[in-house]
């Protein structure tokens, strides 16, 4: 074959290639689904006015059939407690499902500290739940495109698609996720999907006695919630993974990881 | 009972065998256990077995012939274990065939399917091409006999199949495969490194993981796996010719009873240099993975980055032994030894090779579940402890019986595969 008609019949094929392909980029199936592209869901976290009392764990248990004894949970809540000969303890006894109504320090494997409280130097609850991070990690590594970003900046799992290969689980720099116990397959938490994009709040926020869990949606500036993380001194969890997470703490601690 | 039933049914993956100490985050469990300890250790072999028998095809390295053939036909029957593993660890396996469906190509295991497959496809051919001439004349044989058996008429009939209607055995022919089979030998060699350095790389792109994460681990990966596959195929090709020096002094298999059947003599001789050789390379590959290996730790050691203290406490406190004393003392260094010190002989390279193919097994074992004996918080420790004695099905697949049932099934294929591609044969009928 001439070297010009070589040329020619491979310029012709990556034209007629380049159909089909530009076909498929102009159907994004997110774009044509996502409910409302003016909205980015957002989560911000009071820490101060956090008591510990687990309401949001357990309504969000409730909520959203994850077994109550099951050792698994969209969100929990942990207790950090420092005391004046400057030593840290944490714990989180069943992701405070049934709040903290004992003062001795969970220390795993059965094992238990009691802390005089003359020795404590301060001690705060902080929340957690998936941060619906901007540029999740989780989603990126799923193999088979069963978790997902809608558009409204949620991090959902298609139950119905995931292999359960757990590398989800693994990817994401905060623990958030976990395997169903029940349906075998990755699960976290939705920001309670079903119920906001109805109007309704997440199951958590209204559970919680003292504000101290508010969803808002980022993109409107007149939302109280944009107000607050734009005026506030706010901070976000583990920053140095790159994730830009979408749930931000009011009075967050260095120490809190 | 109903009472345990529940409690059963609750069991959250990874609390069978995860027990957490200190602040461990609430969903943090061992969720990649045995099975993922064993999917980079088999993708290893695989990958090994194949590097050391393109030694021979490709750089025509001659005395390497009889190993190569033995180790290409043991590298398909390791092929399909690589991916046993895996599926064994899925919580939904009958949706592994998702990844074919809908490969999601960000992720690192998406691919999978199609490097695996593009390289299975490698390793058929090269194997046909290696066979063909057998298959050939085993058909043309049988196809001379007088009133066949029933087994003989089915072995025909296969034998007629693998010829896949090239019946063509001239010089010209053969020389012609011979060729092709070099390229694709040469094909193969990055495909297997790629099939290797991305199991590397599934592990070292997880950000999350303060261990995992280094751009080394692919290339750690495939040095390691190199190590482990001609380890392996040495210590099997020592095992099969002392089983056909056995049979030949006996008599007692088919071919032991032909005039030329070779003779315990010359089965030694064979066994004697090919085994030196191929401990060689596996010598030269062992220096490298080390090397890559303690300058990794040495590297984290020295910028002690935050993560450095958890894992520091992880190397060198909790998990000491199984890093230092079992992985680069006896699968390391006393193999090393053993093979690098003068007078070796193939008793004892023998016994380095299972040494060394512990060690390779103990470093994915401490990189896998290394990884994840600490928690994302930094303070507190996971500890895995295998499950021996099943009592579910989970226990079973991500136990000590589902680790074995993946290690014993490449030599049940390979028995099987080696009735219709004999891994040795008369200088002749292949090349
Ligand atoms: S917090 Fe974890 S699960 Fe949630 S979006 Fe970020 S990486 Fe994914
Ligand atoms: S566990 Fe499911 S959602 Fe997570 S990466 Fe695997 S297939 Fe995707």
């Amino acid at each position: 074959m001439e070297r010009r008609e070589f040329l020619k019949s491979c310029i012709m094929v990556i034209a007629g290639a380049s159909v089909p392909l530009s076909a498929l980029t102009l159907i994004d199936p997110r774009k044509v689904l996502a409910a409302n592209p003016d909205i980015q869901w957002a989560f911000l976290v009071d820490t101060n006015k956090c008591v510990g009392c687990g309401f949001c764990v357990m309504a969000c248990k409730t909520e959203n059939d994850i077994p109550l004894d099951a050792n698994v949970t969209r969100t929990w809540v942990e207790r950090y407690v420092y005391t004046k000969d400057d030593r840290r303890y944490v714990d989180s006894p069943k992701g405070a499902l049934n709040g903290y109504t004992e003062s001795r320090i969970d220390l795993g494997k059965g094992e238990f500290k009691e802390i005089d409280p003359k020795n404590v130097g301060k001690a705060f609850f902080v929340p957690k739940l998936c941060n619906h991070c901007t540029t999740p990690p989780c989603t990126q590594v799923c193999p088979v495109g069963a978790t997902y970003k809608t558009d409204d900046g949620v991090v959902l799992v298609d139950r119905k698609w995931c292999i359960g290969c757990g590398y989800c689980i693994m990817a994401c720099p905060y623990a958030a996720r976990f395997f169903h116990p029940l349906l075998h397959v990755a699960d976290k938490c939705t920001f309670c999907y079903h119920r906001i994009t109805k109007g309704l709040d997440s199951a958590c926020v209204n559970a919680c006695p003292f504000g101290a869990r508010r969803m808002g949606n980022i993109h409107n500036i007149n939302d109280p919630i944009t107000q607050l993380i734009m005026n506030e001194r706010v901070g976000v969890l583990k920053d140095e993974f790159g994730t830009k997470p979408q749930a931000f703490y009011i009075g967050l601690a260095q120490e809190v990881r | 009972m109903v009472e345990q039933l529940a409690q059963k049914v609750l069991e959250v993956h990874g609390e069978a065998w995860t027990i957490k100490e200190l602040f461990v985050l609430p969903n943090e469990y061992i969720y990649w256990s045995i099975q993922i300890v064993m999917y980079p250790f088999m993708t290893g072999l695989v990958a090994g077995a194949f590097v050391l028998s393109s030694l021979y095809h490709v750089f025509g390295v001659e005395k390497l012939k009889e190993i190569a053939r033995f180790s290409l036909v043991f590298s398909f029957a390791l092929l399909p274990v690589a991916m046993m593993p895996l599926l064994m660890h899925l919580q939904q396996p009958f949706r592994g065939i998702n990844v074919m469906m809908t490969p999601h190509f960000t992720s690192a295991i998406a691919a999978f399917g199609i490097v695996f497959s593009t390289y299975g496809c490698i390793v058929a051919t090269e194997l046909w091409l290696v066979y063909r001439k057998h298959f050939v004349l085993t058909a043309q044989a049988l196809n001379a006999q007088q009133n066949r058996s029933a087994v003989d008429n089915f072995r025909l009939l296969i034998f007629t199949c693998l010829t896949l209607g090239a019946w063509d055995i001239s010089h010209e022919a053969i020389e012609k495969d011979h060729h092709a089979c070099k390229i694709m030998a040469g094909i193969g060699i990055p495909v297997a490194c790629f099939l290797h350095g991305y199991a590397g790389f599934i592990f070292g792109s997880v950000k999350a993981n303060a261990l995992w994460m280094t751009p080394l681990m692919p290339v750690i990966f495939i040095c390691s796996a190199v190590v482990s596959g001609v380890a392996l195929c040495i210590l099997c090709y020592v095992i099969v010719q002392e089983f056909r020096k056995f049979m030949a002094k006996r008599k007692m298999a088919r071919w032991a009873k032909d005039v030329d059947a070779p003779t315990v003599e010359e089965l030694e001789g064979a066994k004697h240099m090919e085994v030196m050789l191929a401990s060689n390379y596996l010598l030269y590959f062992m220096i490298a993975a080390i090397t890559l290996e303690i300058l990794d730790l040495i590297f984290r050691g020295y910028t002690q980055v935050k993560s450095w203290d958890i894992l520091r406490e992880v190397i060198m406190e909790r998990d000491f032994t199984k890093i230092f004393i079992l992985q680069y003392g006896l699968g390391n260094l006393v193999p090393f030894l053993m093979m690098a010190l003068p007078g070796r002989t193939v008793r004892r390279t023998t016994i380095a090779t299972v040494l060394v193919l512990f060690g390779v097994f103990m470093m994915r074992y401490n990189v896998v579940i290394g990884g994840q004996a600490f928690s994302l918080s930094f303070a507190g420790f996971m500890d895995y402890h295998l499950p021996i004695i099943p009592h579910s099905i989970e226990t079973y697949k991500e136990g000590l019986l589902g680790a074995l049932t993946v290690i014993t099934t490449p030599f049940v294929l390979f028995f099987v595969i080696n009735k219709f591609l004999p891994a040795f044969l008369k200088e002749d009928s292949s090349h």
